[in-house]
């Protein structure tokens, strides 16, 4: 019993990673059919956000409350991936819209640029883009709408944007100067730290379950929850769906498909953030941790299939907990009276890497079985 | 307005001349590190071909060529592993000894003779890439999902030779420098110099070989995979075997590429199936021009070399280079840099620019002549 | 000199000058006024991909050490100056373009001498472009030992350097000792093959291995091994590290949620963890556990300060200097005395001439010995809460190293030879 459970444990850990990497991809992939290859460079973004605010958060005037940067971290990661991310839109998908392997190709070079510019920009300058970004969209939300008269738009247009960038040279030079940490460019990875609360783990029937990877389990439950939340009841989130079921009808009904595409690739895109938030607690962050959890995810995408989230969810927690059973080696431990065959290729198998060379290979068989996944997108088109 | 036939001929031609040209006259000019390089390039010319093959005709675009080029690679190095002229401790490579192996793994055997490699090297890898494409294409699976199965595959690969230390070296790979080939030492410079001819020629023969292939009814209908699918399925063609077949035929050129550029980089590790490398072939052919089989070659040709170039004189740089060459391609120049030559893309420019003037047709001609080539 | 050398040298430096002057990026400006000529050396370490966050700092340590020279007057043979110039090259961490930047070296630039590598596979790829071309590579990382090349010299510790007084230190001495021992690492070849002696080493004195499972390169879920820690050392034991770079911080993080800490009896050996990575880590993840190393900054001697404080000086104040730095910093000087020695930059003299060369390292005294490795200090140390090592064992003398391991069946009872041409690469003692 204990043996289940703590492989259970371990297996919705797992999962639970999985799925709260996969889910911004999946959510773009399933709406809008464009894989985004810099996905795993967005959650970089995330982790790299995570890192920045709890270097803040040490900053004497934040102390007291330090212990709840990761809260705070969550939504900056969010919000500063879910930016790039509409930037990407606007600059680049939106021209290959319908052709999904240029779309894969483009993003591809997106995250290479990405992965370089983390490596060659001191993090500094960085934090001040990105505050220059956050600020430039946000003043137009919050300025009066009447200052947007017709003359004058451009002029207040230029003179938000002038703002934004000085807040960012402001906070950029002040965050050089009084953090040293990120006045450098440095390929070196860098780490977050939990705060104390988060460490270690408690014990119940003589298993220890880690603190950390049930913080993850809950950041991971509540975004699935808000999204499906957000796809199944709120305005914005019906509007998502039928532009999904049909673009040109929505568009004639008045639903701005501009719109719907920027807040879809925006909502996928800050989901990556906070994935890189759940990461950085794991492990270290540096330009190339997205590249090893984004193969993770398309197993994930492709066992789920893309017509609904539950896919997704069933995916990925499937894949964790087969992967700790291989892994672990945990079948001989819950079945040692195993035949000898068997049992000698279960070992041949139980090491990290060959569970992924195995998971992948029922992958492959599964789909033998079910094409398009467990949840197969419907439809009468011709191609399904 | 087109190129008339003839133009577009002529330009052909001259595009085949320089490419001749400066083969024939790189070992005269070429440093001998340089020439090495120009080889290297030349063999993944062939990988090129096939990912155009599969890409630029068939409209399968796949993420894992690095799987079929490293298959290819470690048949040639490991003929030359065993017939080394290193001393070899219990009649083994070397290597082995350090993980305790004292007997040849039974898959080496059949690789002591040079008749076997030499098949093996294509053989192999069209066979895996037939067994992997078959499995996917008979499901209909096609796509991004193909993409990124065929990447995820590349993943697998990967880990699976870098952990099989006692099988084939894991993540050292495999080396095949020191081995005697006709009285000479591979990795000598005259050997080199004779594995750039070899390379030059099996390109030339590749592209003759490609060529033949799209020529035909069999290259129609791999376009018309591209362009509809469901329609061709409907008007009784298997898309299946087609695609199976193409996949192949390109697995097995990548293997011969892994091969040539195995013998002349000295070395085949599980690095030739990392992710970038992979991905970076569908950029060769996507800068080259996608459906134009010259295109292919330049792209894979003319890319390494500036990379060389870059990344010697600023290392940082060529990711950024690289990833603004993605997207640049995609958005501004679908075609490739030979497609847009072709497709009056210069004429057009200028017409933009307002330098030379549009000449006005009848938009029902316009049509007519324009030949798709979206994929 | 004779007159062919002197043409040789007159060739050199036209190519090199030509050289610079097309590679701007590497240009240099002069720091040793009053030198008369100038020798330019190769430097080939990562400078992007995965491997770039480490094996930066030992192209920093390696110019600081050529910067150094240059000011105290270059190298001086027969009374003329040299100034020391240097190209550096980016190995991508990709071990083939390590391969192809080193002909690039040898052939186009006709460099001397080639400072380079970390991974053992990087170092693998190279080795047939130096021996092919009868070139000369020096390789700054402690490795896993079984080979002996005539053309690289190694100056990071061989396995009876490091790990197999560390695992009889674990075994016998730690507060661990006698219990079993489960052993992890990435899976690659340094890793795989010094777990192999390991097991071969522990077979011998009487332990027990009781488990051992590897990380795939680029993979940070570590869950899977932490259960089977658990599983395998219920009551703690020792636990023998080699995870590469980032891999170790998801470790460290992981096994203490879980309760693998040192408070709990579970003791980490690691290998691949010098101060560099401590940092990276944090301390507090890492305190109780234990790393073997040549040279720690914590060494109280004034040639240990006095390095960390130059090299803190001209990279900055926050910066650590660990062993494989301090590796890479003797190296340079040891091929600066052995070209002096010679009297000429000609590889078959340097070559001669490096063996028995002594340097006042940082760690100490170290010698070149005919084998082509350093015979070095061995030290063990447990971290502690400020990011330092406190050195609980260090040898009185230096150690002289094993090329061929002898606890390996395969290699017991070998050894290697370059002063003697009947003994050469491997022979039976």
């Amino acid at each position: 019993m204990q043996l289940i459970i703590e492989s259970l444990f371990n297996g919705v850990a797992i999962g639970s990673v999985l799925l709260i990497a996969a889910l911004g991809l999946a959510i773009v992939f399933g709406l809008m059919g464009v894989i985004n290859l810099a996905h795993g460079e967005l959650m970089m973004l995330g982790a790299y956000s995570t890192y920045v605010t709890q270097l803040i958060f040490k900053l004497p005037a934040l102390k007291p409350i330090y212990n709840a940067y990761v809260i705070v971290a969550i939504g900056v990661a969010f919000l500063v991936s879910a930016v790039v991310g509409i930037l990407l839109e606007r600059s680049v998908i939106r021209r290959l819209y319908g052709n999904p392997l240029e779309t894969l190709l483009a993003t591809w070079g997106v995250s290479l640029i990405l992965q370089q510019f983390v490596r060659s920009v001191p993090l500094a300058y960085g934090t001040g883009i990105a505050i220059a970004l956050l600020t430039g969209l946000i003043l137009p939300i919050l300025l009066p709408k009447n200052l947007y008269k017709k003359n004058r738009a451009h002029l207040v247009k230029f003179g938000t944007w002038s703002v934004s960038a000085l807040i960012g040279v402001i906070s950029s030079s002040g965050l050089s100067a009084t953090i040293s940490k990120l006045g450098r460019a440095s390929a070196r990875n860098v780490d977050v730290t939990a705060p104390a609360w988060m460490r270690g783990g408690f014990e119940l029937w003589g298993i220890t379950f880690p603190m950390t990877r049930l913080v993850i389990i809950v950041i991971t439950g509540i975004a699935v929850l808000s999204v499906t939340w957000f796809l199944n009841r709120s305005v914005w989130g019906i509007r998502i769906r039928a532009v999904t079921q049909n673009r040109s009808m929505s568009d004639c009904l008045g639903i701005s498909t501009e719109t719907v595409d920027v807040l879809t690739f925006g909502i996928g895109s800050g989901l990556a953030g906070v994935a890189g938030v759940a990461i950085s607690l794991l492990g270290s962050v540096g330009p190339n941790v997205g590249g090893s959890y984004i193969v993770g995810c398309f197993m994930v995408v492709v066992l789920g299939g893309v017509g609904n989230l539950m896919g997704t969810i069933i995916a990925s927690f499937c894949i964790g907990i087969i992967t700790d059973l291989i892994g672990a080696g945990r079948l001989l431990t819950i079945w040692p009276q195993m035949p000898a065959p068997l049992a000698s290729a279960i070992d041949f198998f139980a090491t990290t890497s060959m569970a992924r060379v195995l998971v992948f290979a029922l992958i492959v068989i599964f789909l033998q079985f079910r094409p398009a996944g467990l949840f197969p997108q419907k439809g009468r088109m011709v191609e399904a | 307005m087109k190129l008339s036939q003839n133009n577009r001929r002529l330009f052909k031609l001259a595009i085949g001349l320089i490419i001749t040209a400066s083969i024939i006259s790189a070992p005269a000019i070429l440093p001998v590190f340089r020439l090495n390089l120009l080889g290297r390039y030349l063999s993944l010319a062939i990988v090129a071909l096939g990912v155009d093959l599969i890409w630029g005709f068939a409209g399968l675009l796949s993420l894992g060529q690095g799987i079929f080029f490293t298959l290819g690679g470690y048949c040639a190095a490991m003929y030359l592993q065993l017939n080394s002229s290193a001393e070899l401790p219990n009649g083994i490579p070397e290597f082995f000894g350090l993980y305790g192996v004292q007997k040849l793994p039974f898959f080496w055997e059949p690789f002591k003779s040079s008749f076997f490699t030499l098949i093996a090297i294509w053989l192999i890898p069209a066979l895996v890439a037939g067994l992997l494409g078959f499995l996917v294409f008979r499901n209909r699976i096609k796509g991004v999902y193909f993409s990124i199965l065929t990447q995820a595959a590349l993943l697998v690969f990967f880990n699976f030779f870098n952990g099989q230390q006692k099988l084939i070296n894991g993540t050292n790979g495999l080396k095949t420098d020191v081995t005697e080939l006709f009285g000479q030492m591979v990795g000598s410079d005259s050997m080199q110099r004779y594995f750039f001819w070899i390379t030059a020629l099996l390109v030339v023969l590749a592209w003759i070989f490609a060529r033949w292939i799209v020529r035909d009814r069999f290259g129609n209908v791999l376009i018309a995979i591209r362009d509809d699918e469901p329609r061709l399925r409907f008007t009784g063609y298997n898309p299946t075997f087609f695609k199976t077949i193409v996949f192949s035929i390109a697995g097995g050129l990548a293997g011969i590429s892994g091969a040539l550029y195995t013998v002349q980089s000295g070395i085949v590790s599980p690095q030739f199936m990392t992710v970038p490398f992979s991905i970076e072939m569908v950029i060769w052919v996507a800068v080259g021009g996608r459906g134009t089989l010259l295109g292919a070659i330049l792209g894979a040709v003319v890319i390494n070399y500036t990379k060389s170039l870059v990344s010697e004189a600023l290392p940082a740089s060529w990711m950024f280079i690289q990833g603004g060459l993605f997207i640049l391609v995609v958005t501004a120049l679908p075609e490739g840099v030979l497609g847009w030559f072709q497709n009056d893309g210069p004429k057009n420019l200028l017409s933009r620019l307002g330098i030379a003037r549009p000449i006005s047709t009848y938009p029902s001609l316009e049509i007519d002549g324009k030949e798709e080539v979206k994929p | 000199m004779s007159t062919p050398n002197r043409i040789f040298l007159g060739l050199t430096s036209i190519a090199l000058g030509a050289s610079i002057t097309a590679c701007g990026s590497n240009n240099q400006a002069s720091n040793c006024p009053d030198c008369d000529d100038q020798v330019t050396v190769g430097i080939l370490h990562s400078l992007s991909g995965t491997m770039a966050i480490s094996e930066s700092t030992l192209v920093d340590t390696e110019k600081m050490a050529i910067e150094e020279i240059n000011k105290a007057g270059g190298i001086q043979i027969n009374g003329k100056k040299y100034e020391i110039k240097y190209i550096v090259e980016d190995g991508a961490s990709d071990w083939p373009t390590f391969a192809e930047k080193s002909k690039k070296l040898i052939d186009q630039d006709k460099v001397p001498v080639v400072f380079g590598g970390w991974t053992s596979a990087s170092r693998k790829a190279m080795l047939p472009v130096y021996e092919t071309k009868d070139a000369f590579l020096y390789y700054p990382i402690q490795y896993e030992g079984q080979e002996c090349s005539n053309n690289i010299f190694y100056t990071g510790a061989t396995p009876n350097q490091q790990s197999e007084p560390a695992t009889e230190f674990m075994f016998k001495l730690s507060p661990a000792a006698g219990k079993p021992f489960f052993l992890v690492g990435s899976d690659y070849v340094f890793p795989r093959t010094s777990n192999t002696i390991t097991k071969e080493q522990l077979k011998a004195l009487g332990g027990k291995v009781v488990g051992e499972d590897y990380l795939p390169l680029g993979n940070t879920e570590v869950a899977p091994i932490i259960a089977k820690i658990k599983k395998a050392l219920p009551n703690g034991g020792v636990i023998i590290n080699t995870l590469n770079g980032d891999q170790n911080v998801a470790f460290f993080k992981q096994i203490q949620d879980v309760g693998i800490t040192p408070r709990n009896g579970y003791y980490v050996m690691s290998y691949s963890i010098a101060e560099e990575e401590i940092s990276t880590i944090g301390a507090d993840f890492l305190e109780g556990h234990y790393g073997a190393w040549n040279y720690m900054m914590s060494i109280n001697t004034p040639a240990s300060k006095k390095f960390a404080r130059n090299f803190k000086k001209r990279w900055g104040n926050d910066r650590v200097v660990a062993d494989p730095q301090e590796s890479a910093y003797n190296m340079v000087y040891l091929w600066k005395a052995a070209v002096e020695k010679a009297g000429t930059f000609n590889d078959n003299a340097v070559r001669k001439a490096l063996i028995g060369v002594k340097f006042d390292a940082p760690q100490g005294p170290v010698e070149v010995m005919p084998n082509h490795h350093l015979s070095q200090t061995v030290r063990i140390g447990q971290i502690t809460s400020n990011g330092q090592f406190k050195i609980l064992q260090s040898t009185d003398t230096p150690i002289a190293p094993q090329a061929w391991n002898q606890y390996e069946p395969s290699s017991k009872g070998y050894a290697c030879d370059w002063t003697d041409s009947q003994k050469g690469r491997k022979y039976r003692l």
